[in-house]
């Protein structure tokens, strides 16, 4: 700990620095890479592994089973609808998921009865759900319309709490790299898209603008009066910021991973897939990227966009001239850092 | 250390909090008492066990449905799942397109047909009508007795429709028992042996009717009215209008024509026959089956007799609802039954526990003492979020979902950040060489503006989600902005006033290494360290400056120590000695 306390008081201090904003041609172009290759993958591989939610079909769920062997809950499907190619899974310690194409009531009442003899459980240990492919459509399209209102909502509320335009877009610029970039993990993981998970998908952009606006809070604290000072540039102040949250930005994502992560592994490996798992993937791999993302995408973003300013080129000039001159009356000057 | 006015700042709103939460405890147990709110929280469906069904609604036709017509539909399933003995149904619109019917237990097969079928209205004519109980079993009609249909039926009132097999299931029918739902909807073009239900003022009456003869979906409207009498005066008794559209009109005259030369025949006012009646039959119930006192030609009839305004209306809604043929696609029915929901809420409760046994271990290695706060901050968050949960569960039905539950485990990392970010501003504040008390103030002015902000952000996603979204997605965005709303609570009202307590401690006043908040650890060096220990230069990180220099000095104080070395440097130099840190108080 005393480790991780004496980084942080160098960060604070800026006697240890990382270039987070001076190297931004870098960050950039990894997000690019990243951004092309969470697009290029899903359409290399044919989509996305999407959900029965999504697909349409039917899916039992047989608990308190004597056995977990999979064929047999293939049988009871196979015996009904021969020809049809079921997905059985065990999805926690006894419980198995079978799940089906459309199937008709009545095949699916029969299903349902020759899983429960076939697995030796009771009637009421066997569930049936019949999704239809529309389902997923309009989840989607609802979390689609959520994501643009959330979005302009939110573009202005940053816009207004930090009376400039540019935070705003750089917000939502890291947001952005933070949302495709989850979207290509999930695709080249080939985890499942079920509703849950697009539920954490949401959460996982509120996550990262929520990290984004702290790290901002404090930027804008320390270029509050850049005008009139020689100290730094304004790329310096920004990436001086950003380091003195750093420590901030990994306690906090630790802290918001740790139950997620617990979720994960714990939950998913008693329980298998569902709600829980599924919520919990999405939001595991968006707090790393989100925050990622705020410090190497957004904040440089940020920078970039407003060192072009006059006034701010203008300051850039000062703080040059500035150590110019410091340079040549302290010559000795024990020059460490 | 210089004192602010009072003597224990953060005690008072301490107390308050205290007063919050004793008051929220009493309103649940004073409902608890009442019996009518619970301790534990109210359980969704997923964690209950039922079923949720999603229905798409479809016109007649492929019409598109607006948000009147999903409320008449959702008013019909809630009379047909009422209807049906089902208790404790949740009936409920979604994104103005679907229906969501969410029943505890399974329902038989029965109901889910009832469910999904369109309300089907149909006008036909009565061929016979009796008493409603069932004819007792020697009373019946012999085989050889019953009516045999002499030839083809020439019309829909022709008693030729009535076979053996339908007079045997006249008699046999009892509309005095609740009616056991028929999966199955009656062939129009086929005769109904059916019930009038009982009412307050009729008992019930069977009947068999002929063939459909006038649609329902041929109403364009209908309405309620006191009538009028033949002066025009406004009677005292209420009558049923409808409206039929053309091809209704067309029809219904040709009925009428028929039917009122029944009633003619039978003697006018005080005739029986029957098949001067015709049935208005809903789900194949017959809600109302009057006579035809005369022929109807502009497609206008007015149905009358010893309704109240009541029984008016709600004829007058079922003959709207027939106005609207909806049938329901069930776009995804979900079975959870209860032991599913249990052992997920199990798992999901014991992830969530060990997820928060990681953040307090996490948060006592980073911070030490200071993590205690944070784990007592947490408790107390948990509690304001029980609470809340246990209370809108009596007072607005709120259930929590599993989704819910997983909003919640979420919840307690963003919560935590709050407490993060505060105490990351009061390191920074030490690190400037602050003594405790004022680092708490100034880093609690910054932390709030940052906690305030960044919260805004989390509710804004909460609300959007809650009002954008469909199913769980609601439970979780709600469970979600009732956490952000918890911890603002908390931060304000339990961390900071703990803080404020806490910083005039000896333990964390004077920074003991396992404060969490040790300046030396934090690489300040402040002036007094008594011992005897005197500051050396080398010691001395920062140089703090009149406070009040505004916000130009703010980027000034956050030098490199390189660059504050050099300042100093310069300073000497000069031959001014800027250097007495102060405490600034």
């Amino acid at each position: 700990m005393s480790g991780f306390a004496t980084f942080g008081n160098e960060l604070y201090t800026g006697k240890r620095s990382y270039d987070f904003v001076g190297a931004k041609k870098i960050w950039f172009i990894i997000a690019a890479v990243g951004v092309a290759l969470s697009i290029i993958i899903p359409v290399a591989k044919g989509g996305f592994n999407l959900g029965i939610e999504f697909r349409g079909g039917s899916e039992f769920t047989v608990s308190n089973v004597k056995t977990t062997d999979a064929t047999i809950g293939e049988k009871a499907v196979t015996d009904v609808v021969p020809g049809s190619v079921p997905r059985v899974a065990n999805v926690a310690g006894n419980t198995m998921r079978i799940q089906t194409d459309k199937l008709t009531d009545d095949e699916t009442l029969k299903i349902k009865q020759g899983l429960t003899s076939a697995y030796g459980v009771t009637d009421n240990e066997v569930t049936s759900t019949f999704v239809g492919p529309t389902w997923g459509a309009d989840v989607t399209k609802q979390a689609l319309i959520g994501l643009v209102v959330f979005v302009l909502l939110a573009a202005l509320l940053m816009a207004l709490y930090f009376r400039t335009w540019k935070m705003s877009l750089s917000a939502l610029a890291g947001m952005a790299v933070t949302m495709f970039i989850t979207a290509g993990v999930y695709a080249l993981s080939d985890f499942e898209v079920t509703p849950s998970a697009i539920i954490g998908f949401l959460t996982v952009l509120s996550y990262s603008l929520y990290d984004t606006v702290v790290v901002f809070d404090k930027i804008r604290e320390n270029t509050s009066g850049i005008d009139s000072s020689t100290r730094r540039t304004f790329g310096e102040e920004v990436n001086l910021a950003v380091n003195q949250t750093l420590v901030r930005s990994i306690n906090t994502m630790m802290v918001a991973i740790l139950p997620v992560g617990a979720i994960l592994f714990i939950g998913a490996g008693l329980l298998g897939a569902g709600t829980l798992r599924d919520l919990s993937l999405a939001l595991f791999v968006g707090i790393l990227i989100g925050t990622a993302a705020t410090i190497f995408v957004a904040a440089p973003m940020y920078a970039w966009l407003r060192q072009g300013e006059p006034e701010l080129v203008k300051q850039a000039r000062r703080v040059e001239q500035r150590r110019a001159g410091a340079e040549r009356s302290a010559p000795a000057s024990p020059a460490r850092a | 250390m210089a004192r602010t006015g009072r003597k224990k700042p953060g005690l008072r709103v301490l107390v308050w909090l205290g007063v919050i939460l004793a008051a929220l405890t009493a309103v649940l147990a004073g409902g608890t008492i009442a019996g009518q709110a619970s301790w534990a929280p109210k359980l969704a469906l997923d964690l209950e066990g039922g079923t949720q069904m999603i229905l798409a609604p479809k016109v007649e036709g492929g019409a598109d449905i607006n948000e009147q017509q999903l409320n008449q539909a959702v008013a019909i399933i809630r009379q047909r799942v009422d209807g049906s003995g089902v208790s404790e149904a949740e009936i409920s619109t979604q994104s103005g397109r679907n229906v969501v019917v969410s029943l505890p237990g399974t329902p038989s097969a029965e109901t889910r047909n009832l469910i999904q079928a369109s309300a089907d209205m149909n006008f036909r004519p009565v061929l016979l009508n009796g008493d409603g109980a069932p004819v007792p079993p020697e009373k019946r009609t012999p085989e050889d007795q019953l009516p045999k249909p002499t030839a083809a039926p020439a019309n829909s009132s022709d008693t030729n429709w009535i076979t053996p097999e339908i007079y045997k299931q006249f008699e046999a029918l009892d509309c005095n028992s609740p009616a056991a739902e028929k999966s199955e909807r009656s062939d129009p073009t086929k005769p109904l042996v059916t019930c009038e239900p009982a009412t307050d003022k009729s008992p019930a009456i069977k009947y068999i009717l002929g063939p459909v003869e006038v649609k329902g979906s041929n109403i364009v409207t209908s309405s309620f009215q006191l009538q009028q009498g033949a002066q025009g005066a406004v009677t005292n008794d209420w009558a049923v209008n409808i409206q039929f559209d053309a091809e209704g009109t067309a029809k219904f005259k040709e009925v009428t024509e028929r039917l009122n030369q029944f009633y003619v025949a039978a003697g006018g006012e005080s005739g029986t026959d029957p098949k001067a009646q015709f049935a208005i039959v809903l789900d194949d119930q017959v809600i109302s089956a009057p006579r035809a006192l005369a022929v109807i030609t502009d497609g206008r009839p007015q149905i009358t007799g010893g309704f109240t305004e009541q029984t008016a209306k709600a004829l007058s809604d079922q003959l709207k609802f027939g106005a609207l043929p909806i049938s329901f696609d069930i776009q995804s029915e979900q079975q959870i039954s209860a032991t599913l929901g249990g052992e997920q809420l199990r798992m999901g409760l014991l992830a969530g526990l060990i997820g928060l046994l990681l953040v307090v271990v996490y948060s006592l290695f980073q911070y030490r003492a200071l993590g205690f706060v944070t784990i007592a901050s947490l408790v107390v968050a948990g509690a304001l979020t029980y609470l809340a949960i246990a209370i809108l569960g009596w007072t607005e039905n709120y259930r929590l979902s599993l989704a819910g539950v997983a909003g919640i485990i979420v919840a307690i990392g963003q919560t935590a950040d709050s407490f993060i970010v505060y105490f990351e501003r009061i390191r920074d504040e030490l690190r400037e060489g602050r003594g405790l008390v004022s680092a708490v103030e100034n880093g609690w002015k910054r932390a709030k503006r940052t906690v305030l902000a960044s919260k805004a952000v989390n509710l804004l996603a909460a609300l959007v989600l809650y009002f954008v979204a469909v199913g769980n997605v609601r439970g979780f965005a709600f469970t979600l902005g009732l956490t952000a709303i918890a911890d603002l609570i908390v931060v304000f009202m339990f961390t900071h006033p703990t803080l404020q307590l806490l910083a005039r401690t000896r333990f964390f006043g004077e920074g003991h290494k396992f404060s969490g908040l040790d300046p030396e650890r934090l690489g300040a060096v402040p002036l007094y360290r008594g011992a005897g220990r005197v500051r050396t230069p080398e010691d001395r990180p920062v140089v703090v400056r009149s406070k009040n220099t505004g916000a130009a000095a703010e980027a000034e104080r956050r030098m490199t120590i390189a660059e504050r070395r050099l300042a100093e440097k310069q300073e000497q130099l000069a031959g001014s000695s800027k250097t007495s840190a102060k405490e600034n108080k």
